[in-house]
């Protein structure tokens, strides 16, 4: 093993330190083509990425750009950029570190394009403008070394397939690069190390020591969890309580919506004044920089917050983090959990409070994985393939292309190495003509064949409307909000515009834990004023809700099959006995049924265990199944436990319901019209190309020139329902918003043993689902009924209707 | 039918679902903003090149329209066209298409601001068209009455508890109609932005397009 040089050795003594013995295992492994570091948050992860950089650089000179750093975060990059450049100041090196995200001036990123820094702090999406480029080899000339941070998150998202589609096309230009990614602790390494490496090169995995067992527990408070709902209000004056222990507490919640009322009422019941903040992806920059920038300074004493916070920066004294609701899957949950003491080697401190009963079960499921180190993951299929029509018209950016070499580069990335040349041919085919059935724009390609066989952008100005769309980050669109002032008041941050849409002046909301009265809309910014004269509406943001993990499902339903739970609060063990006396407890193989009448209407709850957007999925599902047998469904309602629907007919046998190819057959007719579908086709739509966020010299707005992107899917649907993007919609809906693959999954385990109870009423497990907000009404026919008794209430309460004309 | 009526300057008047407008009396049905050829026009400036079944649908819905009321005299009532370049290069099939849809009626293209100017295709072609009591135009002038226009691609959109709809519109008051945007690739402009709120009156309705148009005072 080569040892680190004096100057570095001698940097460690004079603070008092010795390395890590998986940061010295990372330099002895610099000339490795890959190598994967599993440390826990503390482990001196980035010092272990840099040490062969710094090794480098402090012995020999390096003309141009040595290492590339890529994190998820524009902040973290910020903070790295601090970090490193103190040891390399006492060093004295002469090392030019600067970062590049999309805060970086304009003059400061042009010049660093004509002399690139020894080392680049950079996030995914200015690494794949990095590479836009035409003058891309000269950037890159020299580069050694790649460190991609938290490469955990990454690898999860299309950020992550977007960067290692950049890094196939960095190592053709670098042939020697080594990659080096740092992870926090994950249940598969080796799945991560596969997207890492270049396929089919390997990769080492270098294992830090993950430190003691975290101190995790339940709160115990005084007041009973509620029924039904996640605001865990119950809780506040032990979580104060626990705020008054200790010196800084993180509170996470699972959503945006969830923290703004937390929040709330925590300040309402906050008599000591305790200075606490809220921290949240949709408030405005500035503010969530001043509540860093004091979390920093340690002045406040607990910041109520998201997966904003979930990622590695370091955020000073934390000894303890709460986690508001189930946390749905383990593996995050540890993750936040190390959040509490930054110091390695002491064991992180964090509580769970469920937010109702089904949670406290959860809760319990959560502890005992922990305790376990079960961690829970979801496997992702192949490379999806919007991103790589992005790449492809990443790479005609950059200049003319010849169609092999880059087939060839694109299989040489783990998630896309089993892409056949068929469905790459379809990418290109797509980016250059559309790709339609019907050959429309043999005069307008994007891209063009040359002569050569070489391809290229048609029009050359192409390129810069390419790049400013370059990203797989989906906001909703989203609207500004401001306090209304003369000349453009505060910004406070954002919210959707769906919820916009539904706010008349006077309506009162919540952000950044204020609440604010809704003036009017001006210039696609949402005006408010301080005023709270009524009970705020809680603003809705999409996309941030968690499925709870096939690991906790099946823990749950585990525990389900035990005779006692003595670990339980005894409050929810009653409530499981009485289940069970009654009924049956759900469990695992089996899928059990309720029908029961309440109400007057029928009721049948189904106790899938699929996690909430399945359930969403199949209430959808089996409401239409339903519908066709004349059972008359009204609507339903889930959770990541159950669906419980209504109607006016009850259900004799579900066993029909659950025909899993009837159940595929409605995916594709009835859903294809909604909305879920559309949201998914529009997110692939904006990633391939097809739709345009950013245009040159212009903001989209509401202006009529613009349509929405569900026309596109319509008529897709209509005239090209083979299109690829239809394809990528369809691959897509069997994750994330529709999950249909957990429906299937489900099925599979159940192959058909369902217990199918009829009771005179409902049942201890099925009454929580009663008080669930989020019901559904079903079919489009509700819909427009619904809508003809509004528009006649309006129409009658202004007396326009005495100047309608009789007919 | 699937219609809303509406008298304005004396004519009885139905709008359709469909965001047509039909005056039964004269047997005329007026349509407003096709933009035949937009996808076309956006690829020919490097733009995306969007699914290029907008024509052919816009077509079919207008061929259904005319099925529905066999109307003898047709008002395309101005941005029939996404631009002239669209018009010129419209594919054959689709341009025969007009033709068979043009047959045995009178068929009037009124000029909007992206389609000024003669076009090779048959029927008139008018800056504007007067056919008592009512005069048809593209953009609405201020004082008119008894006026058709479009333009402005009005959407209004009604409020259901937690949601919200919103659809393409007929805006209506004693003194004009603004056609909603009957093409498939349009977008539309919220009935309370600026130039509908000052153009329309205190008490005009808005006409929501669908499977049956429902009206609202207009959302301001």
């Amino acid at each position: 093993m080569a040892d680190l040089p004096d100057i570095l050795t001698n940097w460690f003594a004079t603070r008092g330190w010795a390395p890590h013995p998986h940061q010295l295992e990372m330099f002895a492994r610099a000339d490795d083509p890959a190598t994967l570091l599993i440390a826990p948050t503390g482990g001196g992860k980035t010092m272990a990425g840099f040490l062969p950089t710094l090794a480098d650089l402090a012995t020999r000179d390096h003309a141009g750009l040595h290492t590339l750093y890529i994190s998820p975060l524009k902040a973290l990059a910020a903070d790295i950029g601090r970090n490193l450049r103190r040891p390399v100041e006492d060093m004295g090196l002469p090392i030019r570190i600067e970062d590049r995200t999309g805060d970086t001036s304009a003059t400061q990123r042009r010049r660093q394009r004509a002399d690139p820094p020894h080392i680049l702090l950079t996030t995914p999406e200015s690494l794949a403008l990095l590479v836009s480029y035409e003058d891309a080899p000269r950037i890159f000339a020299g580069l050694k070394r790649v460190v991609i941070d938290e490469i955990h998150a990454l690898a999860e998202s299309k950020r992550g397939d977007q960067l290692f589609l950049a890094l196939s096309r960095l190592q053709s230009l670098c042939p020697g690069l080594a990659r080096v990614g740092l992870s926090a602790t994950v249940d598969d390494p080796a799945a991560i190390a596969r997207l890492l490496a270049r396929h089919p090169d390997p990769c080492t995995i270098v294992h830090a020591d993950p430190g003691p067992a975290p101190d995790v527990a339940m709160l115990n408070t005084d007041a009973l969890p509620p029924w039904a709902g996640g605001g865990a209000a119950h809780a506040i004056p032990a979580v104060l309580d626990q705020i008054r222990q200790h010196k800084t507490t993180l509170i996470f919640h699972n959503t945006r919506a969830q923290a703004e009322i937390f929040f709330h009422n925590l300040w309402l019941a906050n008599d000591d004044g305790l200075p606490i903040g809220i921290h949240h992806g949709s408030l405005d920059r500035t503010q969530r920089q001043r509540v860093e920038a004091a979390m920093v300074r340690g002045e406040l004493r607990a910041i109520v917050c998201t997966g904003s916070l979930d990622l590695g920066i370091d955020w000073g004294d934390v000894d303890l983090v709460i986690q508001i609701g189930a946390p749905k899957n383990v593996k995050r949950l540890v993750q936040r959990i190390g959040r509490a003491n930054h110091r390695y080697n002491a064991p992180s401190k964090a509580l769970l409070v469920p937010a109702n009963r089904f949670e406290v079960v959860e809760c319990i499921a959560a502890l005992q994985a922990v305790a376990a180190g079960d961690l829970d993951g979801e496997p992702r299929g192949p490379g999806p393939r919007d991103v790589l029509c992005q790449h492809i018209l990443i790479r005609a950016c950059a200049g003319p292309f010849d169609a092999d070499d880059l087939f060839a580069e694109v299989a040489s990335t783990g998630a896309y190495a089993t892409l056949s040349r068929a469905q790459f041919d379809d990418c290109l085919e797509f980016c250059a003509t559309g790709g339609y059935a019907l050959a429309a724009y043999d005069r307008w390609q994007r891209l063009v064949q040359r002569p050569d066989g070489l391809w290229q952008l048609r029009d050359p100005r192409t390129a810069q409307r390419i790049r400013m769309n370059i990203g797989t980050i989906q906001d909703t669109d989203t609207l500004k909000v401001r306090l209304r002032r003369n000349r453009g008041g505060k910004p406070l941050g954002e919210i959707e515009e769906g919820f916009a849409a539904t706010l008349t002046p006077g309506d009162t909301f919540l952000i950044g834990g204020q609440i604010v009265r809704y003036e009017g809309l001006r210039e696609m910014t949402v005006e408010v004023t301080r005023r709270a004269d009524k009970k705020p509406r809680i603003a809705t943001f999409m996309g941030t809700k968690f499925a709870t993990s096939t690991q906790l499902s099946e823990r749950m339903l585990d525990m389900f099959a035990r005779d006692d739970w003595p670990e339980m609060p005894r409050h929810t063990a009653d409530w499981l006995h009485l289940q069970r006396q009654v009924s049956h407890l759900p469990r695992r193989g089996r899928l059990l049924v309720e029908s029961f009448p309440h109400d007057g209407r029928a009721h049948t709850c189904v106790y899938g265990f699929a996690g909430r957007n399945a359930m969403q999925t199949l209430g959808l599902l089996l409401t239409k199944r339903m519908e066709d047998t004349g059972l008359h469904p009204l609507g339903f309602v889930a959770t990541d436990y159950a669906t419980l629907i209504w109607g006016l007919d009850p259900v004799t046998d579900p066993a029909p319901l659950f025909d899993l190819a009837a159940l595929r057959d409605g995916l594709d007719s009835w859903l294809a019209g909604n909305a879920v579908m559309k949201r998914t086709f529009r997110a692939s739509a904006t990633i391939a190309g097809l739709i345009e966020r950013n245009m040159p010299g212009q903001r989209k707005s509401g202006r009529q020139a613009t349509f929405s992107s569900d026309i596109l899917y319509d008529t897709l649907l209509k005239y090209d329902p083979d299109h690829l993007l239809m394809q990528i919609t369809r691959e897509e809906s069997r994750r994330g918003l529709v999950d249909f693959a957990r429906i299937e999954d489900m099925c599979a385990r159940v192959q058909g043993r369902i217990d199918h109870l009829r009771l005179d009423r409902v049942t201890p497990l099925a009454a929580p689902l009663l008080l669930e907000v989020g019901k559904v009404p079903v079919s489009g026919a509700a819909e427009e009924r619904l809508l003809a008794e509004e528009t006649a209430r309006l129409f009658a309460e202004s007396g326009l209707d005495s100047l309608a004309p009789a007919t | 039918m699937n219609a809303l009526p509406l008298s304005l300057a004396g004519a009885s008047l139905l709008a359709l679902g469909s965001g047509a407008l039909w005056w039964r009396d004269q047997s005329l049905l007026c349509v407003s903003d096709l933009h035949f050829g937009k996808a076309e026009r956006i690829a020919r400036r490097g733009g995306a090149t969007l699914p290029p079944y907008d024509t052919r649908d816009t077509l079919n819905r207008l061929s259904a329209d005319l099925l529905r009321t066999n109307a003898r005299t047709v008002i395309c009532l101005g941005d029939s066209f996404d631009d002239l370049d669209a018009a010129r290069g419209l594919p054959e099939e689709e341009r025969l298409w007009i033709t068979r849809l043009q047959a045995g009626r009178r068929w009037v293209w009124v000029e909007g601001n992206h389609d000024p100017g003669p076009i090779e295709l048959g029927g008139m072609h008018m800056a504007e068209l007067l056919h008592a009591p009512l005069t048809f135009r593209h953009i609405a002038r201020d004082g008119a009455s008894g006026e058709i226009s479009g333009h402005y691609h009005p959407k209004a959109s009604v409020r259901l508890g937690a949601r919200s709809i919103s659809r393409p519109a007929f805006l209506v008051d004693r003194n004009r109609i603004v056609m909603p945007a009957y093409g498939t690739f349009t977008g539309g402009l919220r009935c309370d932005a600026a130039p509908l709120t000052t153009l329309m009156h205190r008490d005009a309705r808005a006409i929501l397009t669908g499977t049956t148009p429902h009206q609202v005072p207009m959302p301001r």
